[in-house]
């Protein structure tokens, strides 16, 4: 039977290795979910506004990123940024702008799909109040939309949780290379990597768990 | 800004004695076969979970969540790390498998969760009339399943399955990360290499797609000649 030692795992090993990578972790998931959902919004309104120079690009532009692996996403972008700017900017960088743009492909099916579940009569009776476009869509259409898109958006945010960790194939400081890297000075891989996982688990199912609660709390009655 | 763009990048050694057309070749056909092999043990597995999920009987309702719930809220990298690291050193007869049929476990169970969630679904979209209809020609309850609601359930959960099909090709290329020599592993290390990494990401961003592509049409042969008939997809 294995015998582990998580005796090394004491507060000093994971403030020096592991709280680096978790801050960088929390910190890309928020810019990508904050920036994934601006641009996403972007993104599905231009699909939807009826005009084919808007909706084409964005189309191609959501189905493309949707049809190729992140890993290759993340490498493209590392690949092209110090190619098109002419200077290098780190992995880490990289990895915040990739995310952002890759979510925002996820993100703008999600809003689109909302924006869709409204009914049509709501947009009629704003424009009737003499809303204009923006107006409508801002105080009617998307508050709605957001209300029955949330528990989606959130069960996205923890799968963009996860999704961090492949910033490993840049060499990004994140959790779980923290973990790793941990458990290569101390010679204990796989305690290393058994605790990444939990650690990992413990997070993405008590947001599951909030998901679930806040769904049955937001669940709009008609 | 003009780009020189340098095809012939592919016709080169890489110095093995095979050009790196023939690498790419290769690479791709372990992309596909790591995929098609993890198609399989997630199909398995998931139709089985899935399954259980819906059978009366708290305990293998249980089970079947718990073990959604495992492989769904780890990230990929880390349980194919936990294949590669740790089951063998858990399991001593896992040890000294090739790192091909632990990456296949990883995505396979990984995927699996996906699966039994599509299955269960499908299973519950059922009219109960179904299987209570079952009941009252007197079979039991497995021949219910196999007879009624199964070949029932698997037609609703195709379109999903095809969805998660195209979802296993595009997250085998988290194997590069234990070396598989797939086709994520072929572009960092072409890339590295030749320092000609536009030409060579395009190729395999390309073959992605493709094989993506067909994984769509040829699931949506095989929906279009499993439709239920007298639904609405399937009025003939």
């Amino acid at each position: 039977m294995l015998d582990l030692d998580l005796a090394f795992f004491d507060p000093e090993t994971i403030t020096r290795y592991v709280a680096k990578g978790f801050v960088f972790s929390l910190q890309l998931t928020g810019i990508a979910v904050a920036g994934g959902i601006a641009f996403g919004t972007l993104l599905a309104l231009a699909r939807l506004s009826g005009r084919k120079w808007l909706e084409a690009p964005a189309a191609i532009y959501a189905n493309g990123m949707r049809s190729i692996p992140l890993v290759m996403v993340i490498l493209w972008f590392y690949l092209l940024i110090p190619f098109l700017t002419g200077r290098s900017i780190g992995a880490e960088l990289s990895a915040v702008i990739t995310f952002v743009a890759f979510e925002s492909a996820y993100y703008s099916e999600i809003v689109r799909a909302g924006i869709q579940s409204v009914p049509r009569g709501q947009v009629y009776a704003g424009q009737a109040l003499g809303m204009s476009y923006a107006q409508n869509m801002r105080r009617v259409v998307l508050p709605q939309a957001f209300r029955n898109m949330l528990p989606v958006l959130l069960t996205q945010t923890i799968i963009l949780f996860q999704d961090t960790s492949l910033v490993y194939a840049i060499g990004a400081y994140d959790l779980l290379k923290g973990f790793e890297q941990a458990g290569r000075n101390y010679g204990r891989p796989i305690e290393a990597y058994l605790l990444a996982a939990v650690v990992y688990f413990v997070i993405c199912v008590s947001l599951s768990q909030a998901v679930k609660r806040l769904q049955a709390k937001l669940a709009i009655v008609r | 800004m003009k780009y020189q763009w340098e095809w012939q990048v592919f016709l080169r050694d890489d110095g093995s004695g095979r050009t790196y057309l023939e690498w790419m070749a290769s690479a791709w056909g372990w992309t596909l076969s790591v995929s098609a092999c993890a198609w399989i043990v997630a199909l398995v597995l998931g139709s089985l979970v899935g399954t259980l999920r819906t059978v009366p009987g708290k305990g293998w309702q249980r089970s079947g969540d718990a073990w959604v719930e495992l492989f769904r809220n780890i990230p990929l990298l880390v349980q194919i790390f936990l294949w590669y690291h740790v089951v063998p050193a858990l399991v001593p007869a896992l040890k000294g498998l090739p790192a091909f049929v632990l990456v296949v476990f990883a995505l396979g169970f990984f995927s699996s969760a996906r699966i039994a969630e599509q299955v269960r679904a499908g299973i519950q979209s059922l009219p109960r009339g179904q299987r209570l209809a079952g009941q009252a020609l007197g079979l039991t309850l497995a021949q219910t399943y196999r007879h009624v609601i199964l070949p029932m359930a698997f037609r609703v959960v195709i379109p999903p399955l095809t969805s998660e099909a195209m979802n296993i090709i595009k997250n085998s290329s988290v194997a590069f990360a234990v070396s598989i020599s797939e086709l994520t592993l072929f572009a960092m290390q072409a890339q590295e290499e030749t320092s000609r990494g536009i030409e060579i990401y395009l190729a395999v961003t390309t073959l992605y797609i493709a094989s993506a592509f067909s994984v769509n049409r040829a699931m949506a042969w095989i929906e279009a000649r499993m439709r239920v008939p007298g639904t609405i997809g399937g009025s003939r």
